[in-house]
Formats: C-alpha cells, sequence, structure tokens
C-alpha cells in the first residue's frame, strides 16, 4: 500500500467535508448571560481576595513582630536608663510611700 | 444605525456588556467549525467556542485594533483548541478501535485502484478522523492548519505563536506521525 497516497487522499477528504458552523440557538444569549453572571460574581470575588489577602499579611506583621519582640537583643542596661525608670515608679507610687497622718 | 465593530469594542471596554453580543453572533458561526475540527463531541464544541467568547472578552483590552477583530479572534479560538487537545491527550491514547466495515471497504478500494476509492464519501472521513485523533496535540493541529485548511506557514506562526521555523519542524514531524499511524491501520488489517 502507497502510505504517501494514502495520506493524500485522506488530506483531500478532510479538506472535501469541512465542518460545519452551525451554531446552537441563542447562543450568544447563552454568552451574554454567562458574563453578565461573572461579572456580579467577579465583584465580589475581587472584594473576598482583597480581604483575604489584608488579613494574611495583618497576620504575618503580627507574627513577625511577635519574632523580633520575643528575640530581639536586649539593650545594655545603663545607668541613665535605669535612673529614669526608677524615677517614673517613685514618681507613681510617691503617693503610696508618703506616711498618712494619723 | 448599526454599529461598527470598533464602536462595539470600545462600547464594551466602558462597561456595556450587551454590546458585545452582536460580535459573538457575527462570528459564532467561524469559532464553531474551528473548534468542530478539533473535537467531535457536541457538548465539547460548545465548551471551547464559550470558552473562546469567555477569554475573548476578558481579554478584550489587549486588542489594539492594528488588525482585524477577527484576526484576534481566530487567533484566541485556535489557541484554546490546542490547550483542549493538550488537555485531552490520555483519550487519544485510548481511543483505539476496530475500524468499521465502511472503512475497511473503503480501504480495499484503494489498495486495488487508489484513485476508484472516493474521498467525499464517509468512510473517507471516518478513517481520516480516526487519523487525526490519533495524533499528537502538536501535529493534529499543524496538519489541520498546513494541510486541511491551507494555510501558510507564516500564517501558522501568528495563529499559534510558534516561529516559522518551528511550525516547518513541527510539520515535518507530523507528517511523519501521520503516516506512522497510517501504516499501523495497514499492518493491522493485511499483516
Amino acid at each position: 500500500m502507497n502510505h504517501s497516497k494514502l495520506q493524500d487522499k485522506l488530506l483531500q477528504a478532510a479538506r472535501a467535508n469541512p465542518p460545519s458552523d452551525q451554531v446552537p440557538y441563542a447562543f450568544e444569549k447563552r454568552i451574554t448571560a454567562l458574563l453578565a453572571s461573572r461579572k456580579v460574581e467577579d465583584k465580589s470575588v475581587v472584594w473576598s481576595r482583597a480581604l483575604w489577602r489584608a488579613a494574611f499579611s495583618c497576620l504575618a506583621l503580627v507574627v513577625l513582630l511577635g519574632v523580633w519582640l520575643h528575640f530581639r537583643p536586649t539593650p545594655p542596661s545603663t545607668e541613665t536608663a535605669d535612673d529614669i525608670s526608677q524615677d517614673f515608679r517613685n514618681t507613681l507610687t510617691a503617693q503610696n510611700d508618703t506616711p498618712t497622718p494619723p | 444605525m448599526e454599529r461598527t465593530e470598533a464602536e462595539l469594542i470600545a462600547a464594551v471596554l466602558k462597561g456595556d456588556s450587551s454590546s458585545f453580543e452582536p460580535l459573538v453572533q457575527k462570528y459564532s458561526p467561524r469559532v464553531f467549525a474551528t473548534a468542530r475540527r478539533y473535537a467531535r463531541r457536541e457538548s465539547e464544541v460548545e465548551d471551547i467556542v464559550q470558552e473562546v467568547w469567555l477569554k475573548s472578552f476578558e481579554k478584550l483590552a489587549s486588542f489594539r485594533g492594528e488588525a482585524p477583530f477577527e484576526h484576534w479572534l481566530m487567533r484566541l479560538a485556535v489557541r484554546t483548541c490546542y490547550d483542549f487537545l493538550r488537555g485531552h491527550q490520555r483519550n487519544r491514547e485510548s481511543a483505539f478501535s476496530e475500524l468499521t466495515e465502511a472503512e475497511e471497504d473503503w480501504l480495499e478500494r484503494f489498495v486495488v485502484e487508489p484513485n476508484s476509492a472516493p474521498e467525499d464519501s464517509d468512510a473517507a472521513k471516518l478513517l481520516i478522523n480516526r487519523v487525526m485523533e490519533k495524533l499528537s496535540p502538536q501535529a493534529r493541529l499543524v496538519i489541520t492548519l498546513l494541510e486541511i485548511e491551507d494555510r501558510s506557514v507564516k500564517e501558522i506562526a501568528e495563529l499559534t505563536g510558534w516561529t516559522v521555523p518551528l511550525v516547518k519542524v513541527r510539520a515535518f514531524r507530523a507528517r511523519g506521525e501521520m503516516r506512522k499511524i497510517l501504516s499501523k491501520i495497514a499492518k493491522d488489517k493485511y499483516l
């Protein structure tokens, strides 16, 4: 059998039988309806996607801050810093330290 | 007064999706005919065409109006059909079945006298469909565009997004693949 000739013959057969271009009834209406429904859906999808992204970003920020607070290098304690905190504490508790008159 | 394509497209881009309907109405026959070259079941054909229109609506902003809308749309249609073929490769591998009586008769007539086997018969049509279904997606696309639709290599390159040398290489391989399938059919039948 001559395969090359068979190939040509079958390709001729395909050329001689082009597919139908018939469109199902009201197909364009179906597409328009589909587009309209997708449009409504799209807005909600965009919103929900944006909100989820915001939520994940906030969560990531919280985790990062937590990690940073936990592992941050402790600042070397200086006398000045101690003094300030002590002063602050004294000021706050001054009233409690003052002996009440009998 | 009937609006031009450019006016319809501009209206769609401004948010009036109903202006898309005349475009769908006008070009659907062309898109359906293209999809029917690659999918046999009507439900699959409708799915492909629907996808083509949804994609074209979504990507309409990328249509610059330098070439006719039809060319842009057909590019999208061909690429969607190619995606469909790639997504259904498994069916191709498992879809082997015996030749029908009509197909066998046609082949016998061809063996006896090649010119006596009519190319416009249903058997020839069934046989070529069977061969096309056995081809790889790339080979099927190239054979369809180059040999059946009689398009130039340059046109195919534009439609598929492949380079011209790549189209030539794929066309060469596709012809070889097709001959292999035909020789397998002949071997199964006559050996």
